[in-house]
């Protein structure tokens, strides 16, 4: 029997460097398109682990998973939040476009406690995307979460520290924020695919337009705090 | 050793043996939780103080497969329950009833091998009256055979009409009326342990033969059940009570497990348990249903109802909820926590840039020359947006919102009160 290199090339078990590997499940769209060409299957991977890492809270990190949370929960599908470190504003998520029916906010005080319902949530499989906080987390039980987040469907995204850049991590995709240009810049650590050379400038939606632009001055902002002016 | 032995014989053949007044009301109480549970077959189920319960099960054959199918689940069943059992089947309940007292598991349903199969009976088997055993006993009477073989009116007139008659239920011959046992609308039932138990999973383990009756009760009424309460006894402290509660009612013996196993997973037992207590009240109608060909949006939905009610059971009930929005302007109440599957009201969306991070309650800046510093100087951005309200309920506030950026880049929510504080409000992530 002849074989030809496409052939075999077409299988998944050979892999060609610089090539993506095509995810078995459907990515989801990030909805930023500078973003999606750089992952493989074109958005975030579903049934598989995401990490993003954040210098801080407050970094962009919402901004980054926001149109994809958009696009879950108009068309219906359930997403979790799992331990967030804040509270996740409502009118702000409504403004959005979030529809917040879809949207379950799960407190857990204690890391172990957390773990358990991300592990309970992924394996339930009714639930679309779990976003998770984790300050700090062990190789071995990001492991379990990997093998739980793989027996799903679910697009699963945990938020560490910046500092989680420098451990392994069994996570399929790993991104690194940090704000560049009063933007937001991601960097991809790990990817299924060949090393991503240059951070990704995300075009993500800010309050302030003029953000390159002069500041208030805090003379200025008393007058106007002194101007009297209708609630 | 046996029934009826004096008591100092049975010490003198085993001193060790321990001795305890017999429970009549916990033996009646057993027999009914046997029938509550019995009502899932069917329900035409009758007690037979004080160790029988009678079930008809013609009409249910059909549903559970035939009569071997049937027995095995009331025997696995009863099994789980803890109870050690005899099941015998007739044609008539009364010729089942002697079966069982005999010790026979036969399984008769042709009436024409009713008679031959009870004439081989004991005559205990039929006759408790201890005046007339002895009387049979001593005219060479030791079967049923025996005494179908004695004239009738002989019979009648020496041992009375009550034997008679009911000779004549036991084979066909008359019929029975019965008085049907009525499942109750609530379920109490009582376990003591064997010994003292220790640790919650030994508490688990014997539950599970109390819920099992609290599972057929319920399929008996059609209903389930949205809580229910464990009680664990102690010795001299208070009984302590592990509440369970279901985000949407039911019946099934592995989900009051799983839950159950959560909750007692987070309980500390302050003494050992002697005895458990299930109760169960506030029935709901819950009837079966059919599954879908496809994907079933209903199943779809019930299963996420039990994920959150396995999270509630191990975080607490507060611990998983929905955001809604509410109109208010002070933004700490533009929204508020959703219970579950309550409907959101449709509030409008804010105009202003809101932050998608609230921080509660706000935290408080620091100052340096009259701005605010967090990590450094902040730089304002955008603002003020004033927002003052409230000052019909107790929650007055008079604000002035900014947009600003911290040293690290990161975009702030901050508000100065009229007092002239700054505090941190939100982070626009």
């Amino acid at each position: 029997m002849k074989t030809s290199l496409a052939d075999i090339l077409a299988q998944h078990s050979v892999w060609r460097g610089g090539a993506f590997v095509r995810p078995a499940v459907p990515a989801l769209p990030t909805g930023f398109a500078v973003l999606d060409r750089e992952l493989p299957g074109g958005g975030w991977p579903s049934g598989a682990l995401t990490e993003i890492l954040g210098l801080r809270e407050g970094v962009g990190e919402l901004q980054l998973v926001l149109p994809a949370l958009v696009t879950l929960s108009t068309s219906g599908r359930r997403v979790v939040w799992l331990a967030p470190p804040h509270l996740p504003y409502a009118p702000a998520l409504a403004a959005a476009g979030v529809d917040l029916v879809q949207l379950s906010v799960v407190r857990a005080p204690g890391r172990r406690d957390a773990l358990w319902a991300a592990e309970q949530v992924l394996r339930a499989g009714n639930c679309d995307a779990l976003l998770a906080w984790f300050r700090d987390i062990r190789y071995a039980e990001l492991r379990r979460l990997a093998v739980a987040a793989e027996a799903s469907r679910a697009f699963c995204a945990l938020f560490r520290p910046s500092e989680a850049a420098r451990e392994p991590s069994p996570a399929c995709l790993r991104i690194a924020l940090e704000p560049m240009h009063g933007g937001l810049a991601a960097r991809i650590l790990k990817r299924r695919g060949a090393l991503a050379a240059a951070p990704v400038l995300l075009p993500v939606k800010r309050p302030v337009h003029a953000v390159g632009g002069p500041a208030l001055s805090v003379t200025r902002a008393r007058s106007l705090v002194a101007r009297p002016c209708l609630a | 050793m046996h029934a009826g032995m004096e008591l100092a014989a049975a010490w003198a053949l085993a001193p060790r043996l321990r001795v305890r007044p017999r429970d009549e009301a916990a033996e009646r109480e057993a027999l009914e939780g046997i029938a509550a549970w019995a009502c899932r077959f069917t329900p035409r189920v009758s007690l037979e103080p004080p160790q029988g319960v009678l079930v008809e099960i013609e009409g249910s054959l059909r549903l559970f497969h035939g009569l071997a199918p049937l027995i095995g689940r009331m025997r696995s069943g009863l099994e789980e329950m803890g109870f050690s059992t005899t099941l015998a089947a007739a044609p008539t309940a009364r010729g089942a009833w002697w079966l069982a007292i005999a010790g026979n598991e036969e399984l008769i349903t042709d009436p024409a091998l009713l008679e031959t199969a009870l004439a081989a009976l004991p005559i205990s088997a039929g006759c408790s009256d201890q005046h007339a055993l002895d009387l049979l006993r001593s005219i060479g009477v030791t079967t049923i055979e025996g005494l179908l073989a004695l004239p009738r009116e002989g019979v009648g007139r020496r041992l009375g009409r009550g034997l008679l008659d009911d000779l004549e239920r036991a084979l066909g011959a008359a019929p029975e009326p019965r008085t049907m046992f009525a499942p109750p609308a609530r379920f109490v039932a009582k376990l003591e342990l064997h010994g003292e138990v220790e640790h919650a999973e030994g508490v688990l383990f014997a539950a599970r033969r109390l819920l099992v009756q609290l599972e057929g009760l319920l399929a008996a009424r059609q209903a389930g059940v949205r809580r229910f309460l464990l009680v664990l006894l102690h010795h001299a402290a208070r009984p302590s009570v592990v509440e369970v509660g279901l985000a949407s009612p039911g019946r099934e013996l592995e989900r009051f497990m799983q839950l159950l196993r959560e909750k007692l997973s987070m309980t500390v037992l302050v003494e050992p348990v002697e005895a458990i207590r299930i109760e169960a009240a506030d029935f709901e109608p819950l009837h079966g249903y059919t599954a879908g060909l496809f994907r079933d949006a209903r199943i779809e939905g019930e299963g996420w109802a039990r994920l959150i009610e396995r999270l509630q059971a191990r975080l607490g009930g507060g611990a998983v909820h929905a955001i809604g929005l509410q109109p208010e302007h002070r933004p700490e109440r533009a929204w508020r926590v959703l219970g579950a599957g309550e409907q959101p009201p449709r509030g409008e969306a804010c105009t202003g840039a809101r932050p998608l991070w609230l921080i509660d309650p706000p935290r408080r800046l620091k100052e340096a020359g009259g701005v605010p510093h967090d990590g450094g100087r902040l730089e304002l951005l955008a603002g003020p947006e004033r927002i003052e309200s409230g000052w019909w309920d107790s929650g007055e506030v008079a604000r002035d919102y900014f947009i600003a950026r911290a040293p690290s880049s990161a975009l702030l929510w901050i508000f100065r009160e009229r007092g002239g504080s700054w505090y941190l409000h939100g982070l626009f992530a």
